[in-house]
């Protein structure tokens, strides 16, 4: 059915990551809230990763507004973003597990649909649904990694968005301030910038690494 | 001395946790609460008083994804 066999891609992706770290990687499993400019570049950094199990999460269509920033093409423009998010990563990898939910994240049903995964990224745009999430996570599942992000509006310095360590668990991405308004609009590079962020934390987590920096890291600065 | 956002603050009367998120005109809907680690879920705002030596963390989200 597909050109390559899964031992094949498998073997290419240990030549890139080494097989004690594609071991890892393949074994993960990541949900992603919302699958617009953070969510889309995130899973298409974690398809490309080999990360077993990825948990695609978004209720709404692609329009044509979204490709200024998000990862679809014009093809796809009034599918729903978890189809088209999907039939996308499946052509990097056809052996991953991917799951999809085409629904609207809310109070009652974040208990089941997070149930499975061990790291949780939260790439919704709505400031009101991203603290909905974040509360509810920490609240319900404490021991998950939860990965957020806030702050990627405008063209402002690449170096204002960083990562900060809020809790054991909970980790946020961005500048913590920029946000949509009339005169600041969110652009490819900077929310690209920001998922890369978010997909980076979850890589480390992936691979036993739960601070924002390791310690030579640290004690070069 | 309580710690809320890295930044030590003191009181002089007993005082939760909503009202100091009311009187610094946090928006509650778009933020999350840590005390000494820990979520403060939000039904408990009004009735978690800022005791000595908390260490408050409260992350505002802004609108963008």
């Amino acid at each position: 059915m597909y050109p390559f066999s899964e031992a094949e891609i498998l073997s290419a992706l240990q030549k890139r990551h080494t097989i004690a770290l594609q071991e890892k990687l393949s074994h993960g499993h990541v949900a992603i809230a919302g699958l617009g400019g953070l969510g889309s570049n995130v899973a298409f950094a974690l398809a490309r990763l080999g990360v077993g199990f990825l948990h695609l999460i978004d209720f709404d269509r692609v329009d044509l507004t979204n490709l200024n920033r998000q990862q679809y093409f014009l093809s796809h423009v009034g599918m729903y973003k978890t189809d088209a998010l999907q039939q996308q990563l499946l052509q990097i990898n056809p052996y991953l597990h991917i799951q999809t939910s085409c629904v609207r994240v809310d109070a009652q049903n974040i208990k089941t649909l997070f149930a499975q995964a061990d790291i949780i990224c939260e790439a919704f745009d709505d400031p009101e649904a991203k603290a909905l999430l974040v509360n509810r996570i920490l609240e319900n599942f404490p021991e998950k990694k939860l990965v957020c992000a806030s702050g990627m509006a405008g063209y402002g310095s690449s170096n204002a968005i960083h990562t900060r360590r809020i809790a054991k668990n909970f980790y946020l991405c961005g500048d913590e301030t920029t946000e949509i308004t009339e005169n600041q609009c969110l652009m490819a590079p900077r929310a690209a910038l920001c998922a890369a962020h978010q997909a980076n934390m979850i890589t480390r987590l992936l691979l036993g690494e739960e601070d924002v920096s390791s310690e030579n890291e640290k004690s070069e600065k | 001395m309580v710690i809320i956002n890295g930044n030590a603050v003191s009181f002089s009367k007993p005082t939760t946790i909503g009202a100091y998120l009311d009187e610094n005109q946090y928006r509650r809907q778009r933020i999350a609460v840590e005390k000494n680690g820990e979520i403060v879920p939000r039904a408990a705002y009004d009735t978690t008083i800022l005791a000595d030596g908390d260490k408050i963390e409260i992350v505002s989200f802004v609108g963008g994804g």
